[in-house]
């Protein structure tokens, strides 16, 4: 094995760098002069980095305690459940011996809200929003993104869709109940149940906050990847976590609108009497006057932006796990290319997939033979990610750490749960598979809990920049293990389930005598997410305490990487580098190369390099 | 809107500010690609009410035709230094487009007195959601020339980059806007 090297990034910065005269300015010292702006309104994309993920993890806690609630009506749904009545007040209707039980509306709102949360504000804003913030600017070389405001403005409006889901949960008659999907006519007609009034019109304002948040956020991604490079950075050269944001946004800008359009029918459904997405409907008997309206064309418009949003979840995930796992593996990513044109296969055809969720929904077969085509072309470029993967663990010098674990963590789960999408992909399976417990495993663990091992890839990877200090190490590892093996625990069953044909959003099986039979199975899937939950709880607490007491890091490259926001101070300042910026002279995975443990991005090419080698 | 200042480089053949403007285009499009091609979807489902545009919506189709025309001129006007044409064409745009909104809704009142109503068949609601998120565009666009005028009389004229930037980014969301509203109107025709 070559030998550790200690590289001075300043010095060879100071002298090799770029200078854009930034500092001249003074413009860096300007927007950070009190608390205010330092901290709160912030225009310092590692300031609104760090917003985004605490703003995530407050959600994550929230929408995985709901699933704690509904998991222990599903295990236990005889047990009385008078104890949370302090939390969940009249929505644990207590009867005269003393025994509480979850109401079944409150039930299907917590499914609702489990699914929008993790799906929208953790999985996408505490994701693509940490990472793409806090990594762009930094690994390309950037001062800060192309508009801040507009960064700041795109974190504004993810609170305020945060307040306002949040406000939601304590209405009256409930949050929105019909599922995360919203499908119409539940989401269409106020009367249609109680969570349809208020709480839906909560949860599509939210939504629509939501977008702009993306949008804005989005805009920022592209133009700063395509315009703010520093120089010798070329689209080549870029981590594939750069590659992967920069599609992710992509995606979103072309997906999102698509949302947008079906909420505003759906709302003018709701409020204006038209009939959009409404026909031939009867509510306790009596006829409602929409007609020629058609359900169907809200679930097209919006499976348009959700097939393309789960890849929107998991395509920043592959590129954090794909950056993590050569830095840890000590060796190039094996494939960057490749790796690169199945990021741009994937978000093309996640374009044109939509209709393998609608299999049964009433859509010409026919048509369905080519969605069934698509989504298995689909596994194509999926397979040659993981075959990447799995050939840059071969042979390396790995350095089992969190970060890591959390990595090869991800490529088990993607491969569980990619299998199974094969399954449902064929619209003769689909015909039993859809809307039972196999759906529910496959999309957990392929993108949930994938998604996740992503993000604590990424949390524990970075967390040294983002906060100066390391998370421990111990705590770390506990926290891989338990969320790895119950996890698996979680799901795995649920295929069993699936293929018995338990449907998915039943509020008790216990009263079906073909279901009967899960009973210990649920159970033992509940104990098994309480134990993820808690050791979940760990990470968020080694997380907070670690940024106040974590072992401090002393070494400005603490993990020996190659991109660039390691040439960084340790707290790096509003403007990235004190003087100049880097300028880069290779792609950012020389490890081991000529004899050379790692070589950054930074350091430029000795003569005996040929210069068509990156 | 602060930018973090990056010396002008000639590497970038865009502005990042205009390839913002760009991307937001972009997903604007797709708005009302979803819009059209739901349009298209449920024509195709039948029970669908066929109807005659009211010919006020070609005019206006004319109004905000002519007002890109202007503004183009007071662009070119504003680059050659002429700052009467190059204001006083700036104000016009913003009459022109404040009538084609009015039109727009004088169109709509006399497409309900023909019996096209929002809430009735799904064939007049998709004309009225069409027509009117474009027209909601078009008002940004007006509270952006509104912004341009003031711009225009109030600080003494100058030709500068920065300004320059500005009136381009505001000219190509109008030209923008325009295209859009021919598009979507042959869109409807042809339909
Ligand atoms: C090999 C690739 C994949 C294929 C062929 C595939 C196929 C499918 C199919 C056919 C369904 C519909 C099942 C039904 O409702 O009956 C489905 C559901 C789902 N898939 Fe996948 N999938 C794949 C990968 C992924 C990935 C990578 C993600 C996310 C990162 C994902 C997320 C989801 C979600 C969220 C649902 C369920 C949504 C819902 O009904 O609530 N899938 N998948
Ligand atoms: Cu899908």
């Amino acid at each position: 094995m070559a030998e550790i090297l200690k590289y001075q990034p300043d010095v060879i910065i100071e002298k090799e760098g770029f200078d854009d005269h930034f500092h001249e300015h003074h413009e860096g010292d300007k927007y950070q002069s009190n608390f205010l702006s330092t901290y709160l309104f912030s225009m310092d994309h590692k300031i609104i980095a760090r917003q985004f993920l605490i703003t995530g993890i407050f959600w994550a806690i929230v929408g995985a305690a709901m699933s704690l609630v509904f998991r222990m009506q599903l295990g236990f749904p005889e047990e009385s459940m008078a104890w949370i009545k302090p939390l969940l007040g009249k929505w644990i209707e207590i009867d005269p011996d003393g025994v509480g039980t979850l109401s079944p509306d409150f039930y299907y709102a917590l499914v609702t809200m489990h699914g929008t949360i993790i799906v929208f504000f953790v999985l996408t804003a505490g994701l693509s929003g940490t990472f793409s913030n806090f990594l762009i600017p930094l690994q390309l070389g950037a001062r800060d993104m192309a508009s801040p405001f507009l960064n700041m403005l795109s974190y504004w409006f993810f609170f305020l869709a945060s307040v306002v889901m949040f406000i939601s949960l304590f209405v009256s008659t409930g949050p929105f109940a019909g599922g995360w999907t919203a499908y119409p006519p539940l989401s269409a007609l106020p009367q249609a149940s109680s969570g349809s009034g208020a709480g839906m019109t909560l949860w599509v304002v939210s939504l629509v906050f939501f977008v702009v948040s993306v949008l804005l956020g989005g805009i920022n991604y592209i133009t700063t990847v395509l315009n703010l490079r520093t120089k010798g950075m070329s689209m080549w050269r870029m981590p594939l976590t750069i590659w992967a944001f920069f599609i992710t946004a992509v995606i979103g800008l072309l997906s999102f609108p698509v949302l947008v359009s079906g909420f505003l029918m759906l709302t003018m459904d709701r409020a204006l009497g038209t009939s959009f997405f409404l026909s031939d409907i009867y509510i306790a008997g009596q006829a409602l006057d929409y007609a020629g309206g058609s359900p169907i064309l809200y679930q097209h418009l919006f499976w348009f932006l959700g097939h393309p949003e789960v890849y929107i979840i998991i395509l920043p995930a592959m590129g954090i796990v794909s950056e993590v796992m050569s830095v840890h593996a000590r060796k190039p990513i094996f494939g960057y290319r490749a790796m690169v044109y199945s990021i741009l296969a994937i978000a093309f055809l996640s374009f044109i997939v939509w209709a393998h969720h609608m299999f049964m929904a009433g859509v010409n077969p026919f048509i369905s033979n080519f969605f069934v085509l698509f989504t298995l072309i689909i596994a194509v470029p999926s397979a040659v990610k993981v075959f990447n993967w799995i050939a840059t663990l071969y042979k390396g010098n790995l350095r089992l750490n969190t970060p890591m674990l959390f990595a090869i963590g991800f490529v088990s789960m993607f491969i569980s749960g990619g299998l199974t999408g094969i399954f449902l992909g064929n619209s003769a399976i689909d015909i039993v598979m859809h809307d039972n417990y196999f759906v529910v495993a496959h999309f957990h663990i392929v993108m949930g809990v994938a998604a996740f091992f992503g993000m604590f890839a990424g949390v524990y990877h970075w967390f040294p920049k983002m906060f100066g200090r390391f998370m421990n190490e111990t705590i770390g590892k506990i926290h891989f293990w338990g969320t790895l093996i119950g996890a698996y625990a979680i799901f795995w069953p649920m295929h069993y389930m699936g293929m018995a044909g338990v449907p998915r959003r039943y509020y008790r099986f216990d009263v079906f005598d073909t279901f009967r039979h899960f009973d210990t199975m649920n159970k033992f899937i509940t104990i098994a997410a309480i134990l993820v939950f808690a050791v979940s709880l760990l990470f968020v607490i080694n997380f907070f305490y670690s940024i106040y007491k974590g072992k401090k890091v002393e070494d400005q490259n603490p993990w020996q990487a190659n991109t660039l926001e390691w040439s960084t101070p340790i707290h790096p300042v509003h403007g990235n580098w004190p003087g100049k910026i880097p300028s880069v002279h290779r792609w950012s995975y020389d490890y081991n190369k000529d004899e050379r443990e790692y070589i950054p991005q930074y350091v430029p090419m000795t003569p005996e390099e040929a210069p068509e080698n990156h | 809107m602060s930018t973090v200042t990056i010396k002008p480089r000639n590497r970038y053949k865009i502005h990042p500010q205009k390839f913002a403007l760009w991307s937001a285009m972009a997903s604007i499009i797709m708005m009302f690609a979803a819009l059209t091609s739901a349009f298209i979807v449920r024509k195709a489902a039948g029970n669908w009410l066929e109807f005659e545009l009211p010919s006020i919506f070609y005019v206006s189709t004319f109004v905000i035709l002519l007002s890109s025309i202007i503004m183009h001129g007071s662009y070119l006007a504003y680059k050659r230094g002429k700052a009467a044409i190059y204001r006083w064409g700036l104000v016009l745009t913003f009459l022109l487009g404040i009538t084609f909104v009015v039109m727009q809704y004088s169109g709509w009142t006399s497409l309900y007195e023909i019996g096209v109503e929002l809430n009735g068949n799904p064939s007049g609601s998709f004309f009225y959601i069409i027509s009117g998120l474009h027209a909601a565009h078009v008002l940004g666009g007006i509270a952006v020339l509104f912004v341009a005028i003031s711009h225009a009389f109030g600080l003494s004229f100058k030709i500068s980059d920065k300004r320059l930037l500005r009136f381009e980014l505001s000219l190509h969301y109008w030209h923008f806007v325009d295209f859009l509203w021919i598009y979507l109107l042959i869109f409807l025709l042809i339909q």
